[in-house]
């Protein structure tokens, strides 16, 4: 199979380059445009970064100028990254964004997957939250209204999407299960969280929340936002791992049943592992996803990355001097990650592919 | 019997657990429900959708239909799903064009095409929707000039920090007439199509198919322009010395919305046409190529209706997700279902009735969207196997 996709893939090299970009007029056409297109946008860019840049001063150069304003970024960068948490303590947020980075990074390496990382995950997020919120070891406390800026939204993804698992895989269970009221209670609550858009359950979270506790009982509110997400991602990879579960052979599970196993053993032991093995791709994805979609807190108040890049631009010192600047510095923060992410995504596709040959 | 033999029996222990699941939701569910009836009690706020009917008494900027702020909630409201429902199913129909366009160019054997087009959808992708939404509405706020030196983009299209302005057509009479003439003329060239392509596949001689369409698509607009007195005028805006006149204006908020769904659903799409081609095997491309027929029409005849197979249930996800994203629209302030009740639940303190009929409307239209694009899937789909 490998040898015969490289035999179809070779005709394309071996054509000359000119007749690639040139072979007919209407191919010669799309050149052209295309090198008017990349002409026009490198022009555009390296003026507005660096010719017209203004590169060092004050907001009054910066107005002046033309050009893309690097004093704003310099000057509000530890704002945009970590928000309104106390200036001092802004390395703690900084070693658990560079912890959660690491973590993740650890936990990509396919060979070292299985239940030693599962602990592990589940020892570090206690770890993160006293680094973040202190109160102890002579860290000074840190409410989590003053928490913001990347490591929140690093928090709101990873820690979303960790506690979202084990209720997705139990809701996709629920799903396929032979017990008709448990099946109609989650698919109920499937489709009705993936028909409605994000933006309502966080409304849910943040303005109805509050009215159905008891009264004189109140919920952070950075806590309801990360169950709101936790409850919408949880019927998404339930669906992933739906069909997971359903991929696997039959005879898998009768093996088991063969074998004496009940069902929470040969749940645990044979199919879980299995399906979650076959849409670890698709929850990958879904990661991306998320980590985009979190910025959506936005609505409800929270300062997360977008959020804190956002309010920077309110500063009076700067404010209508650098619009565009920050957004962009968040685009390029943002593509960085979620082009990380998707490389590793197809690394492995192409791993499980090989694998299943 | 005893308990433990009770245990023992599979059907026993498979009605009870369903029993005790049933029971902590109900139970969760009745706790949550008496709270928050106490806590409405105690706050004196009124529940159920009496609201609907009372005075609204804010001012929507975006009005498809006619709305003064006299008018009732349930009107506002109405006001809001059109708006909706205008950006969402605009930026559908825009999106799908140009990400067939793109995912088509992803293909091309021209390395610089497809680079270019890969650059396109990956810069869509990997930034997050309310970053682009945000970050247009700025470009358009604060980088474009004032209306007084408006760009033309287009001859009688101008683009300002107000917004866009564009022709508009100006019906003063026999626009039903006309609408009703193109409808049938539809009908009847696609019913002609189908009866020359049935024809032809029964007969094997080859049918006079477009030139009869084309007339028969034709005959009903001439006949309705003959006996009707069609009287329309085109808008053209012009820019005077201090303001554009004339024309239809597009307001910041839905630029900037539409451009952000627009692009983001074409990358997507971009993807799915560009997969679902690719999933036609190289055989089907040579062996309609060995059977003489140019490349434009392998594509329309072969490679596609079995390529639209694969396309079309991730694209109705694609439609459903741009519906659920138009959401995003509070976030910039376009006037939209979500951000007319969050202004009804300000006004009128009641949180639980609102958010529950957007949620109700948002899940009845993925539903009608999937409904929609299910019966054209198994419109396309291989029959009789």
């Amino acid at each position: 199979m490998a040898e015969a996709r490289n035999v179809t893939r070779r005709p394309a090299h071996r054509n000359s380059a000119l007749k690639v970009y040139f072979g007919t007029p209407g191919n010669t056409v799309v050149t052209l445009v295309c090198v008017a297109i990349l002409a026009f946008a490198a022009k555009a860019a390296i003026s507005w970064l660096l010719i017209n840049a203004v590169f060092s001063g004050t907001p009054e150069d910066c107005k002046a100028g033309a050009g893309a304003c690097w004093p704003y970024l310099a000057a509000k960068l530890r704002y945009m990254l970590f928000g309104i948490y106390p200036f001092d303590e802004q390395w703690r947020p900084f070693m658990a964004t560079i912890l959660f980075v690491v973590a993740m990074a650890i936990s990509g390496i396919p060979r070292l997957w299985g239940r030693p990382l599962v602990v592990a995950w589940a020892a570090l997020l206690p770890v993160l939250f006293l680094l973040m919120s202190g109160g102890t070891l002579g860290l000074a406390h840190v409410p989590t209204s003053q928490w913001g800026g990347l490591p929140l939204s690093f928090m709101l993804t990873f820690v979303g999407l960790i506690c979202a698992l084990p209720l997705g895989i139990l809701l996709a269970l629920a799903r396929l299960s032979n017990l008709p009221a448990i099946r109609v209670l989650a698919i109920t609550f499937i489709e009705l969280v993936r028909g409605v858009p994000l933006i309502s359950v966080l409304f849910m979270a943040s303005v109805m929340l509050p009215l159905f506790m008891p009264d004189g009982m109140t919920f952070d509110k950075l806590l309801r936002a990360q169950v709101a997400i936790i409850l919408f991602a949880a019927a998404y990879i339930a669906e992933i791992v739906r069909a997971g579960l359903q991929a696997l052979p039959r005879g898998q599970t009768e093996a088991a049943q063969a074998l004496g196993l009940h069902f929470w053993q040969y749940t645990y032991l044979i199919t879980v592992p299995q399906a979650l093995k076959t849409v670890i791709p698709p929850l990958v994805s879904l990661f991306i996803g998320f980590f985009q979609d979190t910025t959506l807190v936005v609505i409800v108040g929270l300062l997360d990355f977008l959020n804190t890049v956002r309010t920077a631009m309110r500063d009076p010192n700067w404010q209508g001097i650098a619009v565009l600047e920050g957004y962009l510095f968040a685009a390029v923060v943002y593509f960085v990650f979620s082009a990380i992410m998707g490389a590793y995504s197809r690394y492995l596709e192409k791993r499980f592919r090989v694998g299943h040959d | 019997m005893s308990p433990i033999v009770l245990l023992r029996d599979q059907r026993a222990r498979e009605l009870a657990y369903q029993l005790i699941c049933v029971a902590v939701v109900v139970g969760c569910g009745w706790y949550l429900l008496s709270n928050a009836l106490a806590n409405l009690a105690r706050q004196d706020i009124a529940t159920g959708f009496n609201y609907l009917g009372r005075e609204a008494g804010f001012i929507i900027s975006e009005t498809p239909i006619a709305y003064e702020p006299s008018d009732s909630y349930g009107r506002a409201l109405l006001v809001g799903l059109l708006n909706t429902v205008k950006v969402a199913v605009l930026s559908i129909v825009l999106g799908t064009i140009i990400g067939t366009l793109v995912g088509i160019a992803r293909m091309s054997s021209n390395p610089l095409l497809s680079r270019l087009m890969l650059l396109y959808v990956e810069a869509l992708r990997n930034v997050p929707l309310l970053l682009y939404l945000f970050l247009w509405y700025s470009v358009i706020i604060f980088t474009l000039p004032s209306v007084k030196q408006a760009i033309a983009l287009l001859p009688g299209v101008y683009v300002s920090n107000s917004g866009l302005v564009i022709p508009a057509v100006v019906w003063h009479s026999g626009f039903w007439s006309i609408t009703l003439a193109v409808v049938l003329g539809t009908a009847a060239a696609l019913g002609w199509q189908a009866v020359a392509r049935r024809r032809r596949i029964a007969t094997g001689s080859s049918q006079a198919g477009w030139p009869i369409a084309v007339v028969l698509f034709t005959l009903p607009i001439a006949v309705a322009a003959l006996l009707f007195e069609i009287n329309v005028d085109f808008d053209w805006p012009v820019l005077g010395k201090f303001r554009l006149t004339g024309g239809a204006h597009l307001k910041p908020e839905f630029v900037a919305l539409l451009l952000g769904l627009t692009l983001g659903t074409s990358a997507t799409v971009a993807e799915i046409v560009r997969s679902g081609i690719l999933a036609i095997g190289r055989g089907q491309r040579e062996a309609a190529r060995a059977l003489g027929l140019p490349d434009g029409l392998a594509m329309r005849l072969v490679i596609l209706p079995q390529a639209l197979r694969i396309i079309v249930p991730p694209l109705t996800n694609v439609y459903v997700t741009t519906f659920k994203n138009s959401s995003l629209a509070i976030a910039i302030g376009y006037p939209d279902l979500v951000m007319v009740s969050n202004t009804i639940m300000n006004q009128t303190g009641q949180a639980i009735e609102p958010i529950a009929l957007f949620m109700l409307v948002y899940l009845f239209l993925s539903l009608a969207t999937s409904m929609l694009m299910n019966w054209y899937n198994g419109h396309v789909a291989l029959k009789g196997r």
